[in-house]
């Protein structure tokens, strides 16, 4: 799992559903059940059914606007949906929240030093003082800001933003981590850091559930895709399927890079 | 021209002697200003926060009249805190008037909603910012009250620091309040106002000087800090 050595990817099929270590209910599957989500009376999201069961890396594609970060923000309980229903295991998205992380596009960074950013939400999470500064600088090495820990953080670049984005969250030891767009506006070498970090979660187990409008991307690190477009859910389809037999215009369309109008 | 000269070189001289009368109203007029302000951040910081991140009704009012109260005429302070510690007004028993105590309630109406009006404005811009990342972590109120004033210390302090120099610079208030009473309640400006009425114009310019060095300290610490926290935290 080193970030320069070489990932293999495992297969789709990976550990079911089932009691972690602490004997909490599994968060798995993920079930969305005719998810609806409607501002002012324009639906933004409609009818969307979905189980996600295994910890495999899923996508969620669409163009912009489609209604992706809507539906991450809805699966991580910032949002309560309008309609339908949204159950992680047997919990609600409010009462999983402390499972999960969340990297937003434009991860908000504290007024406190690199590390500092790392160590707080270990703090808000309960997570002893003792064990709080190694799992930071653990999580630093492996996003390779270390160099950076005393730094103040909002001095970082937007790759290290990025990057300590998901140190953060990746300290938390989520079981779940909700990644919206985490390589939006980064270089082809920031981005190449993020997927490595990306794909070493996953190997580690955690299930990852991400959106993303580079179809690049989707290839690279999706097991499965969901295809969102104008709120509404076209396809869900393991990886190989959507790119070689979508079996729908939009989707053959979106892969060609033809605008969706 | 002549009489200005004279008498800044014997303000000078007097600064350089620090004599006894010039060391007990300085020092008095920092003890004042200072416990104002003390009380007004003890005040004004959790108002301030709690109408920043608060829902109510007539909130809008409350930041209005917060806004307002800002630029309090300190003469009208002077006189409400009058009518309130007079020996018939409802603190009369207390028998606060003409003392160093009134001047500190007086300067602490005065500054306490600078401080929560900066406060509400600070606490707010930055829960815009940090609001759903909170959320995400399932940070409790107490927590993100605690995470927004520890994140807006800068801005903060810039507020209190406000706060100081409004205080140690007004006379209006202070000079009704504290009646300007020799060795009991004169400070500063009210010997200013006092000395040059008198003709006394070294002494007045040299506790003007004084006044002038504190407030442009103040100043300068205000833009030190923003300068520290622009350079350390962005």
């Amino acid at each position: 799992m080193s970030l320069n050595g070489v990932t293999v990817k495992p297969s789709v099929t990976l550990a079911p559903p089932q009691l972690d270590e602490g004997g909490a209910a599994a968060l798995l599957p993920l079930k969305v059940v005719e998810l609806g989500f409607q501002v002012r009376g324009q639906a933004l999201l409609e009818g969307i059914s979905f189980e996600l069961d295994t910890h495999a890396t899923t996508v969620v594609l669409g163009p912009n606007g489609a209604g992706k970060t809507l539906l991450l923000r809805l699966c991580h309980g910032l949002l309560s949906p309008s309609t339908g229903k949204i159950t992680w295991g047997r919990s609600s998205p409010g009462e999983a929240a402390a499972r999960i992380a969340m990297v937003f596009q434009n991860p908000v960074v504290l007024r406190r030093s690199v590390l500092g950013n790392v160590t707080y939400p270990l703090r808000l999470r309960g997570v002893p003082r003792a064990q709080r500064r190694s799992r930071a600088l653990t999580a630093l090495e492996r996003t390779g800001l270390a160099a950076l820990a005393a730094r103040p953080a909002r001095a970082l670049s937007g790759g290290e933003r990025q990057r300590l984005a998901l140190a953060r969250a990746w300290a938390m030891e989520p079981e779940v981590l909700l990644l919206d767009e985490p390589t939006s506006n980064l270089d082809p070498q920031a981005t190449h850091t993020v997927e490595e970090l990306v794909r070493s979660l996953r190997a580690s187990g955690v299930k990852i559930l991400m959106t993303t409008h580079d179809l690049g991307q989707a290839r690279r690190l999706a097991d499965d895709v969901l295809f969102l477009n104008q709120g509404r859910l076209l396809r869900h389809m393991p990886v190989e399927r959507f790119f070689n037999a979508p079996e729908h215009s939009a989707i053959e369309a979106f892969v060609r890079g033809d605008l969706l109008l | 021209m002549q009489d200005l000269s004279v008498a800044l070189s014997t303000a000078v001289a007097l600064i350089f002697d620090w004599d006894s009368d010039l060391r007990e109203i300085v020092t008095l007029s920092l003890q004042v200003s200072l416990t104002a302000v003390f009380i007004a951040a003890l005040i004004g910081l959790p108002v301030g926060a709690a109408v920043g991140l608060l829902h109510f009704r007539g909130r809008r009012l409350v930041i209005a009249a917060m806004n307002a109260l800002m630029g309090l005429p300190p003469v009208v302070v002077g006189l409400l805190v009058y009518l309130l510690v007079s020996n018939s007004g409802p603190l009369g028993e207390l028998q606060l008037l003409f003392s160093p105590a009134a001047m500190v309630i007086a300067q602490c109406v005065l500054v306490t909603p600078i401080i929560a009006a900066l406060t509400r404005q600070t606490v707010e811009d930055l829960n815009e910012e940090y609001a759903e990342y909170l959320r995400s972590l399932g940070a409790k109120p107490l927590q993100r009250v605690v995470t927004l004033l520890w994140d807006g210390r800068f801005s903060l302090l810039t507020a209190v620091l406000a706060g100081f120099g409004r205080a140690i610079a007004e006379v209006g208030a202070v000079i009704i309040v504290g009646g300007n009473i020799n060795h009991v309640t004169r400070v500063m400006t009210t010997s200013i106002t006092l000395e040059t009425s008198k003709g006394n114009l070294s002494l007045a310019l040299a506790l003007g000087l004084i006044l002038i060095c504190l407030s442009l300290l103040a100043n300068l610490a205000v833009i030190g800090v923003r300068d520290v926290a622009q350079r350390r935290y962005g």
